[in-house]
């Protein structure tokens, strides 16, 4: 909501004070100041000047004209013009030598076009009211010559730009914000609603509201006669320009002006042009309409419209038609003021993809008392200012509506503020918002003052009567007001939220975090901790994605939600893996320069069930629902369960001074996974798999028993190739709601030992195909209770084994809890050791 | 040992045997170059296995009479041994302090940047961040959906079908329009989640993802971070809700920092209020005029920080809790605003686009 100050002056007894001063008292009313624009400041040596001469130069690229202006001097000034829109005769603003225009343009005698230009005549433009500057302004005929143009026109003034709220509908307007002014400077103000329309018997043109779910008041007034070519006064064309609206012509002006200092959308037919009796009514099946804007617009049947004979001539409270639009010649006026269904033209509004000035307003909600003074008014000025005679009749069609009233206890704002306001207090704010209050129970509503009350007592005793209970009865322009709490917040606000005094409540002893949250953060420190740097890549993929990752037809991973509105429409899915992100992230890191990548990140992945739902019920706000409500919500939800994947390109060790570095390999995205399940506290373990996009032959599944946690190792090269990786870029995804849910608990402790260790060396060799990770368990399992721990210190293949062979060198420490044990005793172990990893995998000793 | 006494058997034990001992020793001290070889000496000429230690066993061979003579001998010449050792040990250890280790000086200032640490999303840390500030205050973190049901994304928030604010979240619908289910566009419908699972009074604070349909630009991002905080008890009034912000907005930024509440409008509270905090940078004095600007606060003197208000007694009614009995608070506010002008980071794009350039300076924390 933008308008100028000078206009609120006119309502209301502003002391005086600065325009910040008066943003600053609405912000703190809840009408947030956006911005203050000082117009017109420095604007000086501009006057009223006659056009006495006029001569076309010739031989320029343009038209330029050399012309005599009378500006109330002893001579006439000689001025060039490249405008061609005024006449001998007119009345335009000069601005002479030595003035200074917007912007801190000044205004000099120089030689131009061949002759002296001795100032300069201005459009609209230049003097800073408005973007018009396809020619001079002219200004009406009897305006006194030399006169100062800044005084007449008004041009000095402040700016104020509001943001409104949605609630604050009745703020959309001059006559709200006065109020609100008003009160918060406690000054008196006039309502420019406040005007008494004469009474008539008489219809003005005949109209019905065919459904009173669409429409409950509908206005119309006449004026005939009207001067087509009169013109809107400079005042109001300031005012509209000021208010970020373009003057259009004076009926337009007219309406857009009351709309905005009243906030009663107002729309004018040419009364020619109309065929038989209005009728408001929603829409019918295949209905069109070609609206002002000169769309044809296929109308819903939830659609309100206003009708003639003819069919649809207006979209209700959002574009008027094109048919019945008043023209240059239109003499005749219909003036049509409603109050339409607010959640009707929200509708409207929102299917046509329309917003205009009147649509804002009706979605908002408008006084639905204002249609009968609006209208008046509207006559009124196009009267003043067009000629014409009102038309001796108005039509009202309506539906009574029953005032809402809301019944709270007198301590109610009390109770929600924590701040002992007192009674009469509460029920002056009200009043100032414009309810009627009526109080039952307890005291009278003209109870002698109470004692203030500090504000910062919180348990005050309660100042009003707890049996007090007001009846409130909101103003018609307040349609926001429901509820209880809602009566609260306008006596708080009004109050002022800074008297909120500040107390820590005693909330109740938390649990602090969960396992699983302890977890995530773990899970992050971890990866960042070796090297991996934590990304948020947003969960949009497209289908691309899914073919770039070799995905085969059938995968799960293939079943993706899908966005009715992405963002873009190569990226409509929501992801059922962290990879495309991470990938394309590495991609784009690659290509500003790093080559040396560890990437990870954390994050939802969306994986519906395939037989669920297409649709979740939106259920009713009256109770809390029931189980099965809410079940049937979650059967169409997709499963969300949270991932941690990591991506890993070029060195994992550096190379520099010191030697080679070494490159990253699927031995790293397996750790890096080794890594994440270490936090849960779980030692993974690993199997050999097949599965996209992973290598065929360098892919690890890892699980935690038997339940899959996710895979690890070096991407296949299509994949690499379709999202232009570093070769051998690699990669791991781990499900953490998985791991969550395998959390071991609390680290059970064994007793340390502190009798000597007895290390044992064993080289096994098996068959070149056997996991190591078999061969391991065997020797685990098989070493007994005695084994402290086994490490691989080396793998060999080649000649000494023999072909399709390989050899594995382990140490073995044996230790026990309570002796020192004796080289039989380990010797058995490992024995029993070695013999189990023979039974299950084949091995034999090395060189035995 | 040797139970035969024959004197002339025991040679080592002879005075110029002894002596011979000794003066090799010393020698063999003497000409020790380093530690290390003086290590060597003393094993050699001292350790257990050396001519003199070999000697002084055979002093129990002797006869009674003679093994005090021996003794006194062996001793001395261990002594003397011993004395050499530590003289030559001390004269080595300062040639080594000395020149040694001068020599083996290295350029500590070489890198050793083998394996750079990674580090944390500031958008994570941050989000840990302030769900521990209210940890502290007795809250447990609770946790959503990011594709939820319209029910709790609105509806059970008081956002009906047609409602001006509904209209204003530019919504991702999933499916079709009217599939019933959106990326939620704000944390709170877990509120609704807490207050439909948890035994009340509840006090949650919800961080999380959430999704509008903006373009990516500086200032703007579809996929954006809040965190949400919600308490439900007796007895609870707006004061609360300013002391609870107060004490917040003094854990972030430290103490005196000051806080403003003005009137806002959200559907799921009433009344509602934005709170926006005092400048941490320049406490509010580039508001004066005259004074300096400030960049953070756009000389405004106060950062818009998030919106708050009385939990509308709709939404408890939709979640099943008695309007009558309970009332509370709920808060919000935007994790990538937080970081814009908590870490001075200008540009919305750093933070989502994964330049490593932009997310290792954080570290562990931002």
């Amino acid at each position: 909501m933008r308008f100028p100050l000078s206009w609120l002056r006119e309502y209301v007894d502003l002391p005086a004070v600065t325009a910040h001063e008066v943003a600053e008292k609405l912000t703190s009313a809840g009408l947030k100041l956006e911005s203050i624009e000082f117009v017109g400041e420095g604007i000086k040596n501009v006057v009223v000047g006659e056009v006495l001469s006029i001569e076309e130069l010739t031989g320029f690229k343009k038209p330029i004209r050399y012309c005599s202006v009378e500006v109330g001097e002893a001579a006439p000034r000689w001025v060039i013009c490249g405008a061609t829109n005024f006449a001998v005769g007119d009345r335009v603003p000069v601005a002479l030598p030595g003035a200074v225009l917007p912007g801190g343009f000044e205004v000099g005698s120089r030689k131009t076009y061949g002759h002296v230009s001795d100032g300069m005549i201005c459009s609209a433009r230049e003097l800073g009211i408005g973007e018009d500057h396809s020619g001079i302004l002219i200004l009406p005929a009897g305006t006194h010559l030399g006169a100062d143009v800044v005084e007449l026109l008004g041009l000095r003034d402040d700016v104020i730009e509001l943001e409104i709220t949605p609630d604050r509908g009745y703020a959309l307007s001059i006559r709200g914000i006065a109020r609100e002014v008003a009160t918060a400077f406690g000054v008196p103000w006039r309502d420019p609603a406040d005007v008494e329309p004469p009474s008539f018997t008489e219809e003005a043109h005949p109209a019905s509201i065919a459904d009173p779910s669409a429409c409950d008041r509908f206005v119309l007034r006449t004026v005939s006669g009207f001067d087509p070519s009169a013109e809107t006064p400079m005042w109001m064309q300031v005012r509209l320009a000021r208010a970020g609206m373009r003057p259009v012509s004076l009926a337009v002006d007219v309406t857009n002006y009351l709309m905005i200092e009243l906030g009663q959308p107002l729309h004018a037919f040419d009364r020619a042009k109309l065929s038989g009796p209005v009728v408001v009514r929603r829409a019918e099946r295949g209905e069109t309409l070609e609206t002002l804007d000169h769309v044809v617009r296929k109308l819903h049947p939830e659609d309100i419209l206003i009708t003639d004979s003819s069919g649809a001539i207006s979209m209700a409270g959002t574009m008027g038609g094109l048919e019945t639009e008043i023209s240059g010649e239109t003499t005749d006026l219909v003036i049509e003021a409603a109050h339409f269904s607010a959640t009707g033209t929200a509708r409207m509004s929102r299917r046509h993809n329309l917003v205009s000035e009147a649509s804002r307003r009706f979605e908002r909600g408008v006084d639905r008392e204002l249609p009968l003074y609006a209208s008046w008014r509207a006559v009124q000025l196009l009267v003043a200012f067009g000629g014409g005679t009102a038309g001796a009749g108005v039509t009202h069609a309506g539906v009574d509506v029953e005032p809402a009233t809301i019944t709270i206890p007198a301590d109610h704002p009390d109770r929600v503020a924590g701040v002992a306001y007192g009674r009469d207090t509460v029920v002056h704010r009200l009043e100032q918002v414009g309810c009627t209050v009526v109080s039952q129970g307890g005291g009278q509503a003209d109870a002698e003052a109470a004692s203030p009350v500090p504000a910062d007592v919180l348990e005050a005793p309660s100042r009003p009567d707890p049996a007090e209970v007001l009846t409130v009865t909101p103003p018609s322009w307040r349609p926001d007001l429901t509820d209880p709490n809602d009566l609260a917040e306008e006596v708080i606000r009004l109050e002022g939220y800074e008297r909120l005094p500040s107390v820590l409540p005693a909330a109740p002893a938390g649990a602090g975090l969960t396992e699983a949250q302890r977890l995530r953060r773990r899970v992050g420190r971890a990866l960042a901790a070796a090297g991996y740097a934590e990304t948020l890549a947003y969960p949009f993929v497209g289908v691309r994605d899914l073919d770039n990752l070799q995905l085969p037809a059938g995968d799960a991973r293939r079943r993706a939600m899908r966005l009715a509105n992405p963002i873009s429409e190569d990226e409509p899915l929501m992801r059922t893996t962290l990879l495309p992100g991470l990938l394309k992230t590495l991609v784009r890191n690659v290509g500003r320069g790093f080559g040396d990548l560890a990437l990870f990140e954390s994050g939802l992945v969306y994986r519906p069930e395939p037989d669920a739902p297409a649709k979740a019920p939106v259920l009713g706000v009256d109770r809390r629902p029931t189980e099965e409500e809410l079940a049937t919500i979650a059967a169409a939800l997709p499963r969300q369960p949270l991932r941690v994947a990591v991506v890993l390109a070029g060195e994992h060790d550096r190379s520099g001074w010191w030697g080679a570095g070494r490159p990253a390999t699927w031995a790293d995205a397996v750790e890096a996974a080794r890594v994440v399940a270490r936090e849960a506290g779980v030692e993974a373990t690993v199997r050999a798999d097949r599965h996209e996009p992973w290598h065929p032959g360098r892919c690890a599944a890892l699980y935690v028993g038997e339940t899959l946690l996710g895979h690890a190792g070096e991407l296949h090269p299509r994949a690499v190739e379709a999202y232009g990786l570093p070769a051998r870029t690699c990669a791991m995804e781990l499900e953490l709601t998985v791991l969550e849910a395998a959390l071991p608990g609390p680290v059970q402790v064994e007793p340390v030992s502190t009798y000597p260790v007895a290390t044992q060396d064993v080289a096994l060799v098996v068959p070149a195909e056997v996991p190591v990770a078999d061969v391991e368990a065997a020797l685990r399992e098989g070493a007994g209770s005695l084994l402290e721990s086994i490490r691989l210190f080396d793998v060999y293949t080649g000649s000494q084994v023999g072909e399709g062979r390989k050899s594995l060198a382990y140490t073995l420490r044996f230790r026990a809890a309570d002796r020192t044990l004796i080289v039989e005793e380990t010797t058995a172990a490992r024995d029993a050791a070695v013999a189990l990893a023979a039974e299950r995998t084949g091995a034999h000793l090395r060189g035995a | 040992m040797s139970n035969t006494y024959d004197p002339v058997e025991v040679t080592p034990l002879h005075a110029d045997e002894v002596a011979r001992m000794e003066a090799e020793a010393v020698a063999a001290i003497e000409a020790a170059a380093d530690l290390d070889a003086l290590k060597q000496v003393r094993l050699a000429h001292s350790g257990d296995r050396s001519p003199i230690a070999l000697a002084n066993r055979e002093i129990g061979a002797l006869p009674p009479a003679a093994r005090a003579e021996a003794g006194k001998r062996i001793g001395g010449a261990r002594k003397a041994i011993g004395e050499a050792l530590a003289a030559r040990q001390a004269v080595l250890t300062s040639e080594r302090d000395e020149h040694v280790l001068v020599e083996e000086t290295v350029d500590v200032t070489l890198p050793w940047d083998r394996r750079p640490r990674g580090a944390r999303h500031p958008l994570t840390t941050l989000q840990e961040r302030i769900a521990d500030a209210f940890v502290a205050m007795g809250y447990e973190v609770a946790e959503g959906p990011e594709l939820e049901g319209e029910w709790f994304n609105f509806d059970a928030l008081n956002i009906a079908p047609d409602h001006p604010a509904r209209s204003e979240h530019d919504t991702f619908f999933v499916g079709s329009v009217d599939s019933g289910m959106v990326l939620r566009t704000q944390t709170s419908p877990v509120q609704i989640r807490a207050l439909l699972s948890r035994d009340l009074p509840v006090y949650v604070i919800s961080p999380g993802k959430v999704f509008r349909t903006d373009e990516l630009d500086a200032t703007h991002t579809p996929v954006f971070h809040q965190v949400e905080g919600l308490a439900i008890d007796e007895g609870l009034t707006m004061a609360h809700l300013k002391g609870t912000l107060d004490r917040f907005a003094e854990v972030m930024f430290g103490k005196g920092i000051g806080t403003r509440f003005r009137p806002n409008y959200f559907p799921f509270t009433e009344p509602s209020a934005e709170m926006d905090l005092r400048c941490f940078v320049c406490r509010g004095a580039s508001a004066v005029p005259g004074n300096p600007a400030c960049r953070t606060c756009k000389s405004e003197g106060w950062i818009e920080w998030g919106g708050c208000g009385m939990v509308n007694p709709r939404v408890l009614v939709a979640c099943g809790v008695d309007p009558a009995r309970y009332s509370g608070f709920a808060f919000g506010m935007g994790v990538e605003r937080t970081l814009m002008f908590r870490n001075n980071a200008e540009d919305m794009r750093d933070m989502v686009e994964g330049d490593v350039r932009f997310t290792l300076p954080f570290g562990m924390e931002a």
